[in-house]
């Protein structure tokens, strides 16, 4: 909503400064989002006459015009425009002026080798309104070429922003109640004569009484003999600062009343209606042109006000082609009525349109506005057009009752925390239109019927702090008592996860649940994709189902940039089906490029499978499992290199799956063209990490350090080549678990001298005995041990 | 993108003071001030009654933003004293119980703690910014160092 201070002062007598103004309007919830001055900049705009149009030489679409602002220089300006053509009166702007729409400077430039000076402006452009389909068409003005189109001393125009419950401050009025209320001056009652009325309604009007009537009111009035024109300066100047372009008399009228005191008004050239008035429920498929020159095809619970042969408006939104008022309209029917917000908002919807008047009546109107309405617009209309109006007239609703609250006095405090008297409510209340009758402990209160919003004691609440003011409420400290955790041990798990990996060198990233499906779908096969219905943008069309998806996507556009050696991770949900829970929180890794980039210390290498898997292990074991209970396999999945990757699970092969780690299968390298091709990475489902039923300190056996010599001996297995080494360490560990320490593997060979499919396996025991050191013969006992178990559980020879 | 948190406190006897109170502590935490000028503004949203927006006072200082101080105003959060239908519809007693209820959006939280200027750099996964920006693993609220580094 748009205001100006002149206008306001139109309704409220006051010495307050624009910037109290301005300020009380956004203490009491009005709250201004910005300030336009309509200054000198905007008497750039002129009024200009296409005299020749070409074509473009080099563009189908554009013209080359000849356009004057009235001296002898013909300006050669390049249009878009399909409705440019010879004679037409439109708005110029030079190079230097300002467009309102983007802020952007016009200068001289050259459009496909043609000059153009400035160009030939749509409403659009101006902010005069969404019309952006061709330049402005003036109607006489061909006396005004060469001057601005914007009035120098126009006004400041504040914007201030209307939360949805306040339909009444969506006029003048409105605001400059609340404004006197809150102690900015006195609102000015206007008391306004009855219009004279000399001639006689001539229009039947009947509201049909079927189900899903949309309009339960309609009021009019007839005026004959008018001559249409343009509007006095003081009109057109009221709008032009609103934003609004002036049009007629007639609809110039009705705009100002609608923003005067937020009640929207229609005007029909009468002599365009066939003989009656009925408002109906439109017939399924009806067709309907309506003011912005669009068909709309009509539904059957639409509200629509037609004669005997067609719809003319739809009610409370647009209206029709078929009964506009035009320059030489004679006779009008002014219609002021009232629509059902549901309704309207309904209809609006469905159609796709946006009006002011729609905005209105789908916050809700003051029923009891027609009459002061239809007066004020009668009133002016005949002023300023002359003409004869007839007695107002109205149909279905009058006069409607007003809600009563009994408000509780004590309630006030019981929700804010701070007093108030009865005789303050009755103060504050009554300067915002309500009538009160007070007793100590309880106040009637009615509620006026502009103010639908207001039908609970906390909206009545929500008026007198807001005219009291916040700054009136004490601080209250909170209590802290805590009862139970912060966090849950899922939430801990992710936190903990977050830290775990940042200290591992990688970088979080938080991306979209979206992700483009190309991707995806390389890291997913064979799941069923989930798309979105409406995405917000085709490269993000499905819900992922890998944590790869983004991580993959944004280690590319690093690698793009050149940067190679990248660690990324992302704690986030992956999906598996689009019903609610079909989620869980997987945590992603992804690296890429090498260790120790051209250092002068190190041998720089890629970064392998194994620095992968080591900080997955590192990761899971930090959160809270123990690394004899991680059993690694490598059951990996598709998007894995088939060698290169493996499973972690719990205890067992069988037991809850942790992770996968690996190097990213080739293939999916490749589809997605990442520049450094070594990428590895790793998963950890968060779900699956149990819940440890004691504290650490309390799982843990006591300890006793063993005061006796260590010793260790070396081994090498002939072994099958496919057995995995961290079994067979497992093996060795197990043979005694009191004296075995350590077993680490230090060598691992294939080729000459072994057979083809074995390998051998160099590994380190570490034995050490907590009673005694241990004898030669202690250890060739427990050498012994060992070789015989891997011998008889993996086949395993000792190399000699 | 942005992310949403909600808070929401129910019990006998809260009021708005409480509210003021509640945000009154946390924007001061947050920010690691010791003082912060607030203006609760009237506003509407369809589950609190009242209803109100949260300004906290600012000034530009040598190009920086200075939070808690200043004329000018920014907003940060919406607030209010839950209204009796959100309550009726979980089964609870408006009559008995009351509370109030907030919501913060962190991204423009941390935007303003820490100087960023654009909100779409957060999820851009941009390794420079992240570098730039990114936390120290380990600067975990502690008695020793305070909030936040």
């Amino acid at each position: 909503m748009i205001i100006t201070i002149p206008w306001l002062k139109e309704h409220l007598k006051t010495n307050a400064k624009e910037s109290e103004i301005i300020d009380q309007l956004t203490n009491i919830g009005l709250e201004v989002e910005g300030i336009k001055e309509n200054s000198g900049e905007m008497g750039k705009f002129k009024i200009a006459k296409v005299l020749k149009t070409e074509k473009h030489p080099n563009a189908d679409k554009l013209k080359v015009c000849d356009v004057t602002i009235g001296g002898k220089e013909i300006l050669k300006v390049v249009c878009g425009a399909p409705n440019a053509r010879e004679g037409l009166i439109t708005i110029y702007a030079p190079p230097g002026a300002v467009i309102p729409k983007n802020n952007f400077e016009l200068k001289v430039a050259k459009i496909r080798g043609v000059e153009s000076k400035g160009m030939l402006c749509s409403e659009s452009e101006l902010n005069l309104s969404d019309e952006s389909d061709g330049i402005i068409e003036l109607k006489n003005k061909e006396r005004e070429i060469g001057k601005s189109y914007f009035k120098k001393n126009s006004q400041k125009a504040i914007d201030i922003s209307i939360t949805p419950n306040r339909a009444d401050c969506l006029g003048v009025r409105g605001i400059a109640r609340d404004l006197a209320s809150a102690g900015v001056g006195k609102l000015i009652q206007t008391k306004r004569k009855k219009i004279k009325t000399n001639t006689k309604h001539q229009i039947k009007i009947s509201i049909t009484k079927e189900k899903n009537q949309g309009c339960d009111t309609f009021g009019s009035c007839y005026i004959k003999n008018i001559t249409n024109r343009e509007s006095p300066e003081w009109l057109k100047e009221k709008l032009i600062a609103l934003g609004l372009k002036p049009i007629s008399a007639v609809v110039d009228v009705t705009n100002y009343v609608m923003f005067d005191l937020n009640r929207p008004l229609h005007a029909y050239d009468a002599d365009k209606i066939n003989k009656e008035i009925i408002v109906r429920n439109a017939k399924e498929g009806e067709l309907f042109k309506a003011l912005d020159n669009k068909e709309y095809k009509l539904q059957k619970d639409m509200c629509v006000i037609s004669d005997k042969s067609r719809a003319l408006g739809l009610g409370g939104i647009i209206g029709g082609t078929t009964t506009s008022t035009e320059l030489d309209t004679k006779n009008i029917l002014l219609e002021a009525a009232y629509f059902n917000p549901s309704s309207i908002r309904k209809t609006a919807r469905v159609l796709n349109i946006n009006t002011d008047a729609k905005y209105r009546f789908e916050r809700g109107i003051d029923p009891n506005s027609i009459e002061e309405g239809l007066e004020l617009a009668a009133e002016l209309i005949v002023k300023i057009c002359g003409g004869e109006a007839s007695k107002i007239q109205i149909i279905g609703k009058k006069g409607q009752k007003n809600k009563i609250i009994n408000f509780q006095v004590e309630k006030f405090e019981k929700l804010i925390g701070i007093s108030i008297t009865a005789n303050e409510i009755d103060k504050i209340l009554s300067s915002l239109g309500f009538k009160c009758k007070k007793s100590q402990k309880v106040v009637k209160v009615e509620v006026p019927s502009w103010r639908p919003d207001i039908s609970l004691d906390e909206d009545l609440i929500e008026e007198l702090i807001r005219i009291k003011g916040f700054d009136n409420i004490k601080l209250i400290e909170p209590e802290k008592r805590r009862s139970q955790e912060t966090l849950n041990f899922k939430q801990k798990l992710f936190h903990l996860s977050q830290r775990s990996l940042a200290s591992k060198g990688y970088m979080e990233i938080i991306t979209w649940s979206f992700t483009n499906s190309k991707i995806d779908k390389q890291f997913s096969k064979g799941e069923k994709e989930i798309t979105i219905f409406n995405p917000i943008s085709s490269d993000l069309d499905v819900l992922r189902r890998s944590i790869f998806s983004n991580l993959a996507f944004y280690l590319k556009k690093n690698q793009d940039r050149g940067y190679e050696d990248l660690s990324l991770f992302e704690i986030g949900p992956t999906f598996f089906g689009k019903n609610p829970g079909e989620q869980q929180i997987v945590v992603g890794g992804l690296k890429s490029g090498k260790i120790n980039r051209k250092s002068w210390l190190e041998k720089e290498r890629d970064v392998d499978v194994f620095d992968i898997k080591s900080d997955a292990i590192k990761t899971l074991i930090e959160l809270g499992i123990e690394e004899k209970n991680l059993f690694v396999n490598d059951n990996s999945k598709h998007s894995y290199h088939p060698g290169r990757s493996g499973s972690i699970t719990l205890k067992s092969e069988k037991g809850p799956h942790l992770a996968y780690f690996g190097e990213i299968h080739p293939a999916i390298v490749k589809n997605l063209d990442f520049k450094d091709k070594n990428i590895l990475g790793f998963e950890i489902f968060l779900k699956n990490i149990p819940e440890p039923n004691k504290k650490l300190r309390l799982s843990k056996k006591s300890f006793q350090t063993s005061d006796y010599q260590k010793s260790e001996r070396d081994f090498a297995f002939i072994i099958d080549k496919i057995f995995k080494i961290g079994a067979l360490e497992k093996i060795i560990r197990e043979v005694d678990n009191n004296i075995i320490l350590n077993v680490s593997t230090f060598d691992v060979y294939e080729g000459e001298n072994i057979p083809k499919d074995k390998k051998s396996v160099a590994i380190n025991v570490t034995l050490q005995a907590s009673d005694k050191t241990l004898s030669e013969k202690d250890l060739d006992e427990i050498s012994k041990k060992i070789i015989d178990t891997v011998s008889l559980k993996t086949g395993a020879t000792i190399r000699s | 993108m942005f992310h949403q948190l909600e808070g929401l406190h129910i019990d006998k006897g809260i009021t708005m003071g409480h509210l003021k109170g509640c945000l009154d502590y946390f924007i001061k935490e947050f920010f690691e001030v010791k003082n912060v000028k607030m203006r609760f503004r009237p506003s509407h949203f369809p589950f609190t009654e009242p209803s109100a927006e949260v300004d906290i006072g600012y000034k530009i200082e040598k190009g920086k933003i200075v939070i808690g101080e200043g004329d000018q105003w920014l907003e940060v959060l919406g607030c209010g004293m839950v209204h009796p239908n959100v309550l009726k519809n979980v089964k609870i007693d408006s009559k008995k119980y009351q509370g109030f209820a907030f919501g913060i959006g962190i991204d423009r939280l941390a935007m303003l703690k820490y100087g960023i200027n654009d909100l779409r750099a957060f999820f851009e996964a941009d390794y420079r910014w992240l570098n730039h920006f990114g936390f120290d693993p380990l600067d975990v609220p502690t008695n020793y160092r305070g909030l936040s580094k």
